[in-house]
């Protein structure tokens, strides 16, 4: 699904190189989480496979699917099937987050040569799939993420999540400033998505969430590179010990 | 339940905005209509004046009230304090008269109208035929939200004046609205019919030496709408004019008066249209507004006059006069506009807030595109005791385009008790425009508050990346952005002109990120 070799990325304003030969494989159907001390590279990797401006991939390459993801825009990226929720969701003032999810269910659609989906059919789903989420009528009326609190929006990344139905899931720290039942709640949803034709890249700093949402393989990462693999005993060593025998471990 | 239905309005409201965008071009009244017209020689002198007047079988006073205008006019200078850049104005070389010839003999009723004229309304989706309107963009396809939008607005009809170049082509409803003792009619057939009104009202809002642009208008409007809402009068449905310029070189000034007799109500839409040239074309209107005791009037406008090309070639000067007068205690007005067309635009409809307790409100979308300038704000002059304000400006500027707020409150003396509330936010899109406000406030007495908020912002590339990391390009993103920017404004307006309005600044903005 996907498949990232030897990225080098550096900041495009200034002379700053933050991944440094990340390699990535995350085959369909599975589930990676990715762990890591702050500043290691983790939100810029998420960014830059989705589009963001502001940073030059140097060498290395990152494809979907066969495809190559970095000559794509960010919408073009969207419609192939890569959905980021975001580390920290962006407010959207005075556009109501019931018309952004419909617009942007139906650009993805029309992108692909689909059918617009009915008002009738998004919002019996978009209706469900908040429920589901615990997401309130008067939260979907709401402007895009204003004022909603920090566990809110990480809600609100989920269910846009399963409004869109992406192949490839990235999660930034969607945990972070989640209470015990909305923890349960998102874990819940991600799992209901998992399938053998979608794959999720889960970054986080707490082995907790991957209580509940089991991954294949945990990932650590630092300095720009993963530097070590293992299967979910990984998380919880990192959780028990931290990060500085693990680290030393590898140089 | 209503809530409901409430929200599913809303929100097939956005999606039209949306699909319209995607579905346009860039300005799409372009087109022009081909019919043979009868102009007025080019020029301007008193016998232009006096032909307009006999044109529309005038009486003798209105005749001489042009002319002490004209007179007026020609002892003035025109206004040259706007952020506005253009060059000068010959008024010896434009027409100021062109009717269609198949309109030489008034026809009795629409049915009698040219073919050509009724099908230009048609394919600029205003409804000359009186049916119920069903929604407001033309080909909004029917989904269940949209039914739910079509069964909210229920009822609720709109009475039509085409006004084409220089001549009121005909007017919707009028039956019905005559019943309700509701006059709505050419400003041309008011002078013949109801000159006890128009002497009365005419020139007592915007005097006929009121400035340059006003005074020109006065000597040469030629048609536009008249409105009268009796005593206790709650106009049954809204009313409107959609002004089209077709005709070339030709300037196009129409006069409109309203008024609001005591404890009535009416809500009134203005649009305009004009076709793609690369010659500037001049409009200067008047627009009078007179409310008296506890009565409302909402003026919603949507300007979509052309505003030139990329370069700046063509587009319509815009110089209007737009006032109201709460003249009586408790009058209550409301302007909405949305000013998207025009390569200049120079105007600040206005609220005399004279009768005790009145109110007076201005929700502003001013958009300056490529080469497009605006200058456009409002007065809120407080003369009577507890009377309050409300300004509400947004200001969206793009390309190369210059937008400036100019808005005027005063708190006379009297004026004991008032309020004023402004806000006034600006947003950039690039780096090559501009965003100026400037407000003049004036208190002249220690019992009142005025309050003013400005912001400029710039279109924020984290919006604008979430957005289209959710699917959509980034037009569309800018699109969603901006029309959130404007919400409160959009809000401000009646349901038909909120879809058209939205898809309208989607489609000003085409073209300016990438
Ligand atoms: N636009 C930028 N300008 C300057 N430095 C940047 C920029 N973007 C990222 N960085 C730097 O790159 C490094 C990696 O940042 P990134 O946000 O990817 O870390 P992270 O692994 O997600 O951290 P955390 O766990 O705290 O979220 C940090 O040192 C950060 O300061
Ligand atoms: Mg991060």
């Amino acid at each position: 699904m996907l498949k990232i070799e030897n990225l080098h990325v550096k900041l495009e304003e200034e002379d700053k190189q933050i991944l440094k030969g990340l390699s990535l494989e995350v085959p369909a159907g599975q589930v990676h989480a990715i762990m890591g001390p702050n500043g290691s590279g983790k939100s810029t990797l998420s960014y830059v496979l989705s589009g963001r401006d502001g940073y030059e991939v140097t060498e290395g390459s990152a494809t979907l699917d066969g495809e190559s993801l970095l000559d794509m825009e960010p919408e073009e990226r969207a419609a192939a099937g890569l959905f980021l929720a975001f580390q920290y969701p962006v407010e959207i003032p005075g556009v109501g987050n019931m018309t952004f999810l419909r617009t942007a269910v139906n650009a993805q659609r029309k992108a692909r040569g689909e059918e617009e989906l009915s008002s009738g059919d998004f919002l019996k789903l978009v209706r469900t799939k908040a429920a589901e989420l615990q997401i309130s009528p008067d939260m979907l009326k709401r402007p895009v993420n204003v004022g909603f609190s920090g566990g809110e929006k990480k809600r609100n990344e989920i269910l846009q999540m399963a409004m869109l139905a992406p192949r490839m899931c990235i999660m930034d720290e969607t945990d972070s400033g989640l209470d015990v039942d909305a923890m349960r709640l998102v874990s819940d949803g991600v799992n209901a998505l998992r399938s053998p034709e979608r794959s999720f890249l889960v970054i986080t700093h707490y082995q907790r969430l991957l209580n509940h949402i089991q991954p294949d393989v945990v990932h650590i990462m630092a300095n720009g590179r993963i530097v070590k693999s293992g299967g979910p005993e990984l998380a919880l060593q990192v959780e028990q010990q931290g990060y500085g025998d693990l680290l030393a471990e590898v140089g | 339940m209503t809530a409901t239905i409430d929200l599913e309005v809303r929100e097939g409201v956005d999606r039209e905005t949306v699909e319209t965008v995607q579905n346009m071009g860039s300005y799409k009244y372009g087109w022009e209509t081909e019919i043979e017209m009868d102009y007025a020689p080019k020029g301007l002198n008193e016998d232009i004046v006096r032909l307009i007047s006999q044109k529309n079988n005038e009486p003798e006073w209105m005749l001489e009230w042009r002319l002490e205008a004209y007179r007026r006019w020609l002892t003035m200078t025109e206004p040259k304090w706007a952020m506005l850049n253009y060059p000068e104005i010959d008024y010896q070389d434009q027409f100021y008269y062109a009717r269609p010839k198949s309109m030489e003999v008034k026809p009795k009723s629409l049915d009698e109208v040219d073919p050509k004229l009724l099908a230009t309304y048609e394919k600029l989706g205003i409804p000359l035929k009186e049916q119920m309107i069903l929604a407001g963009v033309e080909g909004a396809s029917p989904s269940p939200a949209m039914d739910m939008a079509i069964a909210a607005t229920e009822g609720r009809r709109v009475a039509v004046d085409a006004v084409f170049d220089s001549v009121s082509v005909g007017t919707t409803f009028k039956e019905e609205l005559a019943q309700a003792g509701v006059i709505f009619c050419s400003i041309s057939e008011a002078i013949r019919e109801h000159p006890e009104l128009v002497k009365k009202y005419l020139g007592s809002v915007v005097p006929q030496s009121d400035n340059f642009f006003a005074t020109l208008n006065s000597a040469v409007f030629s048609d536009g709408s008249f409105v009268y809402v009796p005593k206790g009068v709650k106009c049954p449905m809204e009313l409107s004019t959609y002004f089209r310029i077709n005709a070339e070189n030709t300037g196009q000034f129409e006069r409109t008066l309203i008024i609001a007799d005591k404890g009535s109500y009416v809500s009134y839409l203005e649009g305009c249209t004009a076709p793609k040239r690369d010659t500037n074309q001049l409009h200067a209107a008047v627009v009078e507004i007179v409310v008296l005791e506890d009565a409302e009037v909402k003026y919603s406008t949507v300007q979509n006059w052309f505003p030139g090309d990329e370069e700046g070639k063509g587009g319509i000067y815009n110089f209007v006069t737009k006032r109201a007068d709460c003249r009586e205690a408790r009058a209550k007005v409301m302007w909405t506009q949305v000013e998207t067309g025009s390569a200049i635009t120079w105007k600040y409809p206005s609220c005399i807030l004279r009768g005790d307790e009145s109110q007076g409100e201005f929700y502003s979308i001013a958009i300056a595109n490529n080469m497009q300038q605006a200058d456009t704000g409002t007065k809120m002059i407080h003369l009577g005791r507890n009377t309050r304000s409300r300004i509400v400006s947004k200001g969206i500027s793009a390309g190369k385009a210059q937008n400036t707020y100019r808005g005027l409150v005063t708190m006379h003396p009297r004026a004991t008790n008032s309020r004023n509330y402004t806000q006034c936010d600006s947003l950039l899109i690039g780096d090559q425009c501009g965003a100026h406000t400037v407000p003049y406030i004036e208190v002249k007495n220690t019992s009142s508050r005025v309050e003013h908020e400005a912001t400029t912002s710039k279109v924020d590339d984290d919006q604008l990346f979430y957005c289209r990391q959710r699917g959509m390009d980034e037009e569309e993103a800018v699109a969603l952005v901006v029309n959130g920017f404007c919400r409160e404004v959009l809000q401000a307006l009646p349901m038909e002109f909120a879809m058209e309005a939205q898809s309208l600044v989607a489609i000003s903005l085409e073209g300016s990120v990438g």
